[in-house]
Parts: C-alpha cells; structure tokens; sequence
C-alpha cells in the first residue's frame, strides 16, 4: 500500500504548544532529550512553563507528581524505556497510587529506534504501564491521533501514558476521525477474521486484509489505540461476528496489547487467537524497517497467523 | 611521579590520533551514532587500553584482566575502536557500527562482543556496577583493578550518588572512575540543564580520593592512574577536564555533534586534520 508518512513526535510538540496557549496549568518536564521529544518546541514558546530535570528520570518523575499535587497538569517525556523503566517505582508510588494527574509521553518506543540497538529500544513499556492500576494507557496509529490523544489527555483525570515512535509512521486516520479514550476503531469491515493493532502495526494489518482478500479471507481490521481501558464492547462484537483474531503489536507479546485481547477473550468469549509481536526478545541495531523485518513485526507474519486462525475456527 | 619516557607518550598520542579517525569512519558509515562524546573520551580510553590496564586481548575472559565498564555507553565507537586496536577483534569489523546484525551495537553489548565486560547505555548504571566488580575482586582476593568512564551529564542521576556512598563505604580502592567533564550533554551545557558542580568536592565529601586533570594529556592520565593504584581503601574519581569532540576543529564543544554524524564532506574534513586521510 502506498502510505503517506507523518511524524507522532511533531504532532506532540504542536498540541502542547496548543495546550500552552490554551491553559495556564500545563507544565512540561523533559529529561535531557526535549530536542528527540520535542518538548524543546514547548519550551520555547513557554519557557517558564517547562523544566528540563537533566539525565535524572527517576527524579523528573516525582517532581512531576509534586506539580500535579499543586494543581498542575504535568507531561513529562524521555524516550519509553526510560520513562517506564527507569522510574517505574516512582511511577507508581507517586503517580499511579496517588492517581495524579502525570501525562507520561514518551517517543522512541519499539524496535524502530534503529541504530542505538536494545539499550534504547523498549518492547516492555506497554507492559510496565498497562498493570499499573489508575493508569490510562494510549498507543496512538499516527500523528494525527498523537495529537488528538495529547489534547484529550490534558482534560482526562489521572495518570496517562502515552507511547511514541522515533520513525515517522503511515497515515491512517485525519483530523476529522473520532477519538476516544477507551475506543478502539473498525477501519475496515470483514466477516472472517479480525485483525486488531496498535501503533505502526494497524498499518501492517491493513496490508495484510488486502491480502487475505485476495485469498479469499474476509478479515476486518480494529485500531486499538486505547489500550488501557479497552474497548471490550468492540472487541465482542468482532469476536461474534468472525470468530478469530490476531493480534499485531511493535512490542513483546508478553503483556501487551495481545495478550490485554486475549485476557479479555478468554474471560467472557473463548475465540482462536494469535498474536504478532516481538517473540520475548531483546532488539539490536539496525535500520527500523529492517529490524521490523528481521523481527516478524510484517504484513506476512500477520496473513500466516491469520491463515492459521482460520483453520482453527 | 613515574617519569613515562617520550616515545611511550608520543606512541600514546598516535594510537589515540588512530582512534579518532576510526570513529569519523565509522560513524560516517553508520550514519548514526555519536562523534562528540566519543572524542572526548578517546585519550582516557588509549591510555587505559594501551597502557594502564592489565589485559590480554587474546585471551579476553583471562582471571586477572583489569575490568572496564564504559558507564557512558554512547561512547561506543571510542571504545571500539580501541578495543579492535587492541587486537580484539578486526579493524574491518570498526565499519558494521550499528548494521544489522553487527558486534558493534549502538551501545556496548557484552555478550556480542569479546573485550566488552558489561552492557551499558542507559546512563548513571555502570559506576554500580564496577563497584559491583571491585567487590568480587575483593571476595575472591584478587588484585586486578577496575575502571570506568562516565559522563558529566550522567553525574545527574540518583545512582550515580548511590554508587558514590557505596564505593567509599566498602572502601574500594580498586575502583578507578572517570567523570569526562565536557561541559556539555545534549540539550546543552550541563551547567544551564542541570548544575552539577562543585564537582570535586561532591566526589571529596562521598569519601572518594579525587584527582584533577587534563584528560587530554596523556601524562597527566597515567599520572592519575598510578595515584589510585597507590591510595589505599579509597575509590579514585578522577575528574578529567575534556573538549566534547576533542581533535576535530568543527567538532569540539559543539552541541549538534553530541548525537549527528559527520556527512561524507566533514568526514573528509576531519581526517584531514587528523591527518589520516590516505
Ligand atoms: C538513563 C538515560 N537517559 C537518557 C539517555 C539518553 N542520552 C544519551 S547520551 C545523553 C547525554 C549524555 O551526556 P554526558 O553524560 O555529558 O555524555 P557526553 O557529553 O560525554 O557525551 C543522554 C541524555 C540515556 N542514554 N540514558
Ligand atoms: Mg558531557
């Protein structure tokens, strides 16, 4: 498919501009990387209203919880694994437990971080988020939708985490599309199978229905951008109407978006499953669609799994 | 005060000249990576390679070796190339930096990598580790040395004073660390981000014997590391006094090539003021 291709990253750094012009209690922390995150882009317009913590991410984290305390509706951003990792305890001792209102926005999560290899990357920051309780977890499709998530964020209560990539990713969704904490979207209509995604999988799960199509598997395709709360009403209704799924996320498959699906399904409505995503592995260096191949985050591991899915329905 | 022979410091000076030129190839050639921080700590790293450290290249996992822990992992290429010098592994191997299923990864990968002792790139961990390191020596009764380079942008996080306490609480006098003072991190200079001094004294009141240099004068590097093999149960900090993109006139202290690569001109340009450009 021919994508247009768009910057998560840029599109954050517009909307807190916006928030910034809109709203006296912003703030926004950054850890040494504003010019990755593009925080800097806040930073200039609002100086007085951003705070670079230095290399100290554990530190910006409760500083962070002390604004939100005091009123302030905070975002604080570094790359994903030093946003989740790195301060996961004070994440939740004095973000998540406290419910305060720390809008964690990070970018350079997945493999596509490319050549710093597994150091940087992060395929647990799902994970680390989604079982925190009180935390709000969105994994936008593109740039439009980080957008629209930043701006959503500011005026939904509570811890949010919001999970970027450094690569500029294909074009799904624009201004006009819906967007709803808690809602996934159906882009695409099938009888078959359903193909739910996150991130820069969606694409790749839209590829792979062209193909299905043509081998005569009708699969619908759901953008699961909330993935904490889930939009489980969806899901129902996908598994009722094709009785099977797989799932694709740019993360492990231990506890990310495959298996919130497959927790859920499993409870209220046993349906075949499988899920694509990294296989409980480290990445590595290399350029991010290399390594996306290299790695089974394709189009093709998606049709093989839902060709598999379909012999078990 | 050892009084190092010329030539010894001179065929110091060359081999770090060498280095240099191989971290313009090599970032030029992965296109990412960082040039900066990696000049910067290029003398450290000769002089600890080539001269300082107890190890046998042909025998990498050798009982006795001193260690080295690269806490500023970004510094890769630095390292690399010092360790393929060394006789670790092939000069060639200098240019998959960061290719797909290279050796060379982005950041330091132990397990990828002969020479490499310990995976690093997230900044403020490696100090712990290398103390981790001089306890083990101490356990086993060894008197191998360890060493380790860290950022002064990376002086900013918490474990880095949790390691400080810890060091000078088990009284590792093995432990040799570096902090390569640049003045700079990557959104600007480390005072304007986040002011880290008085460094010295921070590093005095931690317990640690700390010794100021030039970290690019090669005698004054040998001269810091013969004092701390010579202090007893004290940690050595030696804060080395550095250029962030040291030997490359367009490079030194500017901020932009902390984490940007030279394109195919400056690459030129560098190695011929290196005078490597044959
Ligand atoms: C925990 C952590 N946070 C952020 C980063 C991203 N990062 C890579 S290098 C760097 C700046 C390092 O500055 P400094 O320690 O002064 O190193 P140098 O100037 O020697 O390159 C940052 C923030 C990281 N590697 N680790
Ligand atoms: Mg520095």
């Amino acid at each position: 498919m021919n994508w247009k291709y768009a910057s998560q990253r840029k599109e954050y750094g517009r909307a807190l501009i916006e928030l910034g012009k809109m709203r006296k209690d912003v703030v926004v922390l950054d850890a040494d990387l504003s010019g990755s995150t593009r925080t800097a882009d806040f930073a200039k317009e609002f100086p007085e209203h951003f705070f670079n913590c230095g290399i100290a991410e554990q530190n910006m984290m409760g500083t962070a919880a002390g604004f939100a305390a005091s009123g302030k509706v905070v975002f604080a951003s570094s790359f994903a694994v030093f946003a989740t990792g790195r301060c996961w305890d004070q994440i939740r001792q004095s973000i998540a437990y406290p419910k305060l209102n720390v809008k964690i926005c990070a970018t350079h999560a997945g493999i596509t971080v490319g050549g710093d290899g597994a150091s940087h990357q992060t395929g647990e920051d799902i994970a680390l988020m989604r079982t925190l309780p009180n935390m709000t977890v969105v994994v936008p499709v593109d740039a439009q939708e980080t957008y629209k998530t930043t701006k959503t964020f500011a005026d939904w209560p509570g811890p949010c985490y919001l999970r970027m990539s450094r690569l500029d990713f294909p074009v799904i969704t624009d201004p006009e599309t819906p967007f709803k904490i808690g809602k996934g979207t159906l882009l695409r209509e099938g009888d078959d199978i359903t193909l739910v995604g996150c991130g820069v999988m969606v694409s790749r799960c839209l590829e792979a229905a062209e193909t299905l199509e043509k081998r005569k598997i009708s699969a619908q395709v759901i953008n699961m951008s909330s993935i904490k709360p889930l939009d489980e009403g969806l899901l129902e209704s996908a598994a009722k109407r094709t009785g099977g799924f797989v799932t694709a996320e740019e993360h492990n498959v231990v506890s990310g978006l495959g298996c919130a699906v497959s927790c859920y399904l499993a409870e209220h409505r046993p349906t075949p499953l499988r899920r694509v995503g990294l296989m409980d592995t480290f990445g590595e260096s290399g350029e991010g669609e290399e390594l996306m191949r290299k790695y089974g985050l394709t189009a093709d591991k998606i049709i093989e799994a839902a060709e598999e899915v379909m012999k078990r329905r | 005060m050892v009084a190092y022979p010329a030539d010894v410091i001179a065929e110091l000076e060359r081999k770090a000249n060498l280095i240099r030129s191989h971290i313009i190839r090599m970032t030029r050639a992965a296109g990412s990576g960082h040039p900066g921080g990696s000049l910067s700590s290029t003398d450290l790293l000769s002089a600890l390679f080539f001269k300082v450290m107890n190890h046998r290249p042909s025998d990498p996992f050798w009982d006795d070796r001193d260690r080295f822990v690269l806490s500023k992992g970004h510094a890769a290429p630095a390292y690399y190339a010092t360790l393929a010098e060394s006789g670790y592994f092939p000069i060639e191997e200098l240019m998959t930096l960061r290719k797909l299923n290279t050796r060379l990864q982005g950041h330091p990968s132990m397990n990828k990598l002969p020479g490499v002792e310990m995976s690093t790139g997230s900044l403020g961990q490696g100090l712990s580790v290398a103390n981790g390191m001089g306890l083990a020596a101490k356990l086993d009764r060894k008197t191998y040395r360890i060493y380790c380079i860290c950022g002064d942008g990376e002086m900013q996080s918490g474990q880095i004073w949790e390691a400080a306490m810890l060091g000078a609480h088990f009284e590792l006098d093995n432990v040799t660390a570096f902090v390569d003072r640049n003045m700079l991190q990557i959104d600007g200079p480390t005072e304007k981000i986040m002011s880290i001094e008085p460094l010295a004294d921070k590093w005095k009141a931690f317990g640690w014997n700390v010794i100021e240099i030039d970290g690019h004068d090669m005698r004054q590097i040998l001269d810091a590391c013969d004092r701390a093999k010579d202090t007893r149960s004290k940690p050595t900090m030696v804060i080395a006094h550095t250029v962030k993109g040291k030997g490359v006139s367009f490079m030194e202290n500017a901020l932009s090539f902390h984490g940007k690569t030279p394109n195919d001109e400056e690459a030129k340009k560098a190695l011929r003021e290196l005078g490597e450009d044959q």
